[in-house]
């Protein structure tokens, strides 16, 4: 894309501007002029009509080239699901992605109009566009990956959440015996009741050995409390030692008890008393009132720790794509805005601010107006560049998810070169494209008209 | 076999040719006494001479780069000494088909190429693009491979392409210390793979690592426990799409893989982790420092990426054991590179016949990273034990070895990045429950694909 003209002509005073028209009034013979557009002609016919118009013959061929099937591709396209999904993600990326960039140009374009340093500022922004996209859709997967230890947007995900909820101890952990010790809320209760004098052992796996806390020692069997009738022991141990062995359920040598478990004792479903497991695992509830109880281990025992945000699965990889897309874009649209708003007559805003408009009006009454020219073209120019989108959905997406982020330029890939070998349905894909840019390229063109009549 | 093997060497060292380069291990230039190799019509490769083929210039087309790249152009060497020839090597990125096709309708293909799957190969001679091989290549390929290989390399009864590498597929990489630690030994059965599993995830260990987002493990995966379940013979009907993936015999397949895929607590990350993980972290998962998984199921170039990528050490932290049997054999699916021949010229023929020879392939053996299918290859080539039981299995196999599946299937339905049966096994991965959706849609995506 060329900047847009009417930047470059705007600040020269009138008295220039008729000159130059003046000079260049003059016309010379046709022939002359179907010389000097003969080169251009040739190159436009070859480069350009010839292999437009050969698409368009394509696509009324089957994918080996040899039979006309007339209309098949055209229907076989919109019929089949894939295309559908495409079209719908394209919808998207049209609508988000030109105007989140265009806005953030133009935030960018008048935050740093009056910045001291602005050259550099606006060089920092432009940077991306420096980048190939199969660079920036790398990067951009780093940058997206799952694990927070390598993925700078989970990372601060995780590192927010994280300030204001705390992970557990257990992660993982759960009952080795499911039947007897059932889930509950994310916890596990007993399913079975126990009397007052009775013991409980509650045997856990699925947490490493290795991990186990320092202060965890040896688990040992709980010896009833017969002469206590006001007391429920109990123990929760670790049910596997590094190197396995041993029998499930019960307590062999080198488990280890699992301290600081929470534990509640219920009746009738409320909370009738909390307590915590010591370095052995042990736990004893006294002074409970007669009746039985069920024993519970709530849920903030093994609360998963927050993993982040999956960014490329299926339901975020279109938006996460885009905000790699308006990373790089965002440059392309400050430059070209600040170079519009910068050709704003200076006095039209000096006027506006001695009427005793305040910033914020004038910025809406004047500067837009003045600048929507310039946004259009750049807007127009963006739903083009969108709607080709391919490379940044091709790298960034992982494959188990690549058909929730299909964008018709990929299908178009995909069916003619990527497997399908059908350059039928590819070159039918291609004419739809060509269709959908058809109106934004119509539109462009008849502004650069206009711009270059007045 | 030895003896011929011996027999062929001693030729070779005769006339002072490449065996200066695969006999010594380390040194693969060839002599200075070998300085003028070309002058006359040399070589016994596969038996009948090459020819002198000085001037001309065989252009090579293949997926490798970097040290797969140097290593071949190492296997080559001998040939172009022996025949005066020139390669040119191109390398065409991940993207064979989409820079052969092209090039063909063009044209100007390269004299040889190697197509990573005999689907892409059955293609190209549909398009009548490749040239069936000489008298000469045919027979070093009797006298080099067992039929398995020579039938794949064959469509409609003419051989088109000499199978130059293969990678065995069944093998199961794990973390030593993490099944010591869990006091746990590899799984012979899938029984006892899916109870290994439970235990170590009771241990607290994140029991296997699936490289989901790529569509091609979950393919491997799915073949090998068909092809031990159901047999070779209903594999080759089921690749050949004779049978319906309605079939029963793919239901109790996919039941059978949902077993573990069903199972998130045995997952690395669980389902969505799965699914978004891509195969080469799929492997540092397993032998990273804290490891986050115990095991990973994919091919013999695992190995590659675990040397590469990680500091685990080969056959003492890390190493594998074959894919356990879910039927009463055991299954080897494996891969490989096929070369075919664009061009009918005496330079393509030539470096067909010489490929087949177990010489050239000891060259790259030696180097490492290489299984040869060639059957008079030497074991005792192989740099490693690892490798050597890699290549052992694969052999033993004999003609019980399956090409993969998906390798062979249409492109559109076994190797596109999400669509046919990479996308529909990912969707199986991420809802293990609808085997028969699955099936529906592995249907539907075959039978548009395969055109029946």
């Amino acid at each position: 894309m060329t900047a847009p003209p009417e930047t470059a002509e705007r600040p020269g005073p009138p008295a220039d501007k008729k000159e130059t028209r003046g000079s260049s009034g003059e016309r010379g013979r046709p022939s002359t002029a179907a010389a000097f557009l003969l080169p251009a002609s040739i190159v436009l016919l070859v480069l350009m009509l010839y292999p437009i118009g050969f698409s368009v013959v394509r696509s009324l061929f089957d994918a080996s080239g040899s039979s006309f099937v007339g209309v098949d591709n055209y229907i076989r396209m919109f019929t089949e699901p894939e295309t559908f999904k495409a079209i719908r993600n394209n919808v998207i990326w049209v609508v988000v992605a030109p105007t989140v960039v265009t806005a953030l140009g133009l935030i960018f374009a008048v935050l740093t109009e009056r910045v001291r340093w602005s050259t550099a500022f606006k060089l920092v922004i432009f940077m991306p566009m420096a980048i190939s996209f199969l660079a920036a859709g790398i990067i951009f997967r780093l940058v997206y990956e799952q694990d927070p230890g390598k993925g700078v947007a989970n990372a601060i995900v995780v590192g927010v959440h994280d300030l204001f909820a705390t992970s557990s101890q257990y992660p993982d952990a759960r009952p080795r015996e499911p039947q007897a010790l059932v889930p509950v809320d994310h916890g596990f209760e007993t399913r079975a009741s126990v009397r007052l004098g009775g013991t409980v052992s509650l045997p856990l796996i699925g947490f490493a050995p290795g991990k186990m806390p320092e202060n965890a020692t040896d688990a040992s069997p709980v010896q009833g409390s017969a002469g206590a009738p006001d007391r429920i022991e109990g123990v929760v141990w670790l049910d596997f030692a590094k190197g396995g062995g041993g029998t499930p359920g019960q307590i062999d040598p080198n488990e280890k008890g699992m301290p600081g478990v929470t534990v509640q004792a219920i009746q009738t479903g409320t909370v009738i008393d909390t307590t915590k497991t010591g370095g052995d695992g042990r736990f004893t509830f006294t002074d409970l009132s007669p009746g039985s109880y069920t024993i519970r281990l709530p849920a903030s025992n093994f609360a998963q720790p927050f993993d982040g945000v999956t960014w490329l699965g299926p339901d975020l990889v279109t938006p996460s794509i885009i905000a790699a897309y308006v990373w790089m874009w965002a440059g392309f649209a400050m430059v070209l805005i600040a170079a519009g708003l910068s050709a704003i007559p200076r006095d039209a805003l000096e006027a506006a601010r001695v009427d005793g408009g305040t910033e914020w009006q004038v910025f809406r009454r004047v500067t837009m107006p003045l600048l929507s020219p310039v946004l259009l073209v750049v807007f127009v120019t963006l739903v083009i560049n969108v709607l080709k989108i391919f490379d940044l959905v091709y790298i960034m997406a992982p494959g188990s998810v690549q058909p929730e982020a299909n964008v018709l330029a990929l299908q178009m890939w995909l069916v003619s070169f990527g497997g399908g070998n059908d350059l039928g349905l590819g070159s039918a894909l291609g004419i739809f494209l060509f269709v959908l840019v058809l109106p934004a390229m119509l539109f462009n063109i008849r502004r650069f008209r206009r711009e270059g009549d007045r | 076999m030895m003896r011929r093997a011996l027999r062929l060497t001693a030729v070779m060292a005769g006339v002072a040719l490449a065996a200066a380069a695969c006999g010594s291990s380390g040194n693969n230039e060839a002599p200075e006494s070998n300085a003028s190799p070309t002058s006359t019509p040399t070589g016994t490769a596969g038996g009948a001479a090459l020819p002198d083929l000085k001037g001309q210039t065989v252009e090579v087309a293949a997926v490798w780069t970097g040290d797969e790249q140097k290593n071949f152009l190492k296997v080559v060497k001998p040939f172009e000494e022996q025949t005066g020839a020139t390669i040119k090597y191109t390398s065409t990125g991940d993207q064979i088909a989409s820079v052969l096709t092209p090039r063909v309708k063009g044209g100007s293909p390269p004299d040889v190429a190697f197509l990573p799957q005999p689907g892409l190969m059955k293609q190209f001679v549909e398009s009548k693009a490749l040239k069936p091989v000489s008298n000469e290549v045919s027979s070093a390929v009797d006298a080099n491979y067992s039929p398995v290989w020579k039938d794949l390399g064959t469509v409609d009864g003419k051989l088109y392409g000499v199978w130059f590498k293969a990678s065995n597929k069944s093998t199961v990489w794990y973390n030593v210390h993490s099944f010591e630690d869990a006091g746990v030994q590899p799984p012979k059965t899938w029984d006892e793979f899916i109870d290994t599993a439970k235990t170590l995830s009771a241990a607290g260990q994140q029991a296997v690592s699936i490289g989901g987002a790529d569509g091609w493990t979950l393919t491997d995966w799915f073949e090998n426990v068909y092809l031990s379940q159901a047999g070779p013979q209903m594999y080759d009907k089921l690749t050949a799409h004779e049978i319906k993936w309605t079939d029963d015999s793919v239901k109790k397949a996919l039941e059978t893989l949902a077993q573990l895929w069903g199972n998130p607590e045995l997952l690395a990350g669980g389902t969505t982790g799965a699914l978004q993980t891509d195969f080469p972290t799929s492997v540092t998962k397993v032998f990273s420092d804290p490891p986050q998984a115990a095991m990973v199921y994919e091919g013999d170039f695992v190995a590659g990426v675990i040397t590469s990528s990680t500091k685990a050490k080969l056959g003492t932290d890390a190493k594998f054991f074959p894919f356990p049997m879910v039927g009463d054999k055991p299954a080897v699916v494996g891969g490989g590179d096929v070369a075919v021949a664009f061009k009918d010229n005496p330079g393509a023929m030539a470096l067909l016949q010489y490929l087949a020879t177990p010489q050239a392939a000891e060259i790259w053996v030696k180097a490492g990273g290489f299984t040869s299918p060639n059957k008079n290859v030497s074991l005792d080539a192989y740099p490693d034990e690892i490798s050597r039981q890699i290549a052992k299995a694969l052999i033993d196999a004999g003609d019980s070895f399956r090409f993969d599946m998906s390798d062979q299937a249409p492109s559109a339905f076994g190797g596109t990045k999400g669509a046919g049966m990479w996308k529909d096994l990912a969707d199986f991965l991420r809802n293990p429950k609808d085997v028969q959706g699955a099936m529906n849609a592995l249907e539907a995506d075959a039978s548009q694909a395969y055109g029946n």
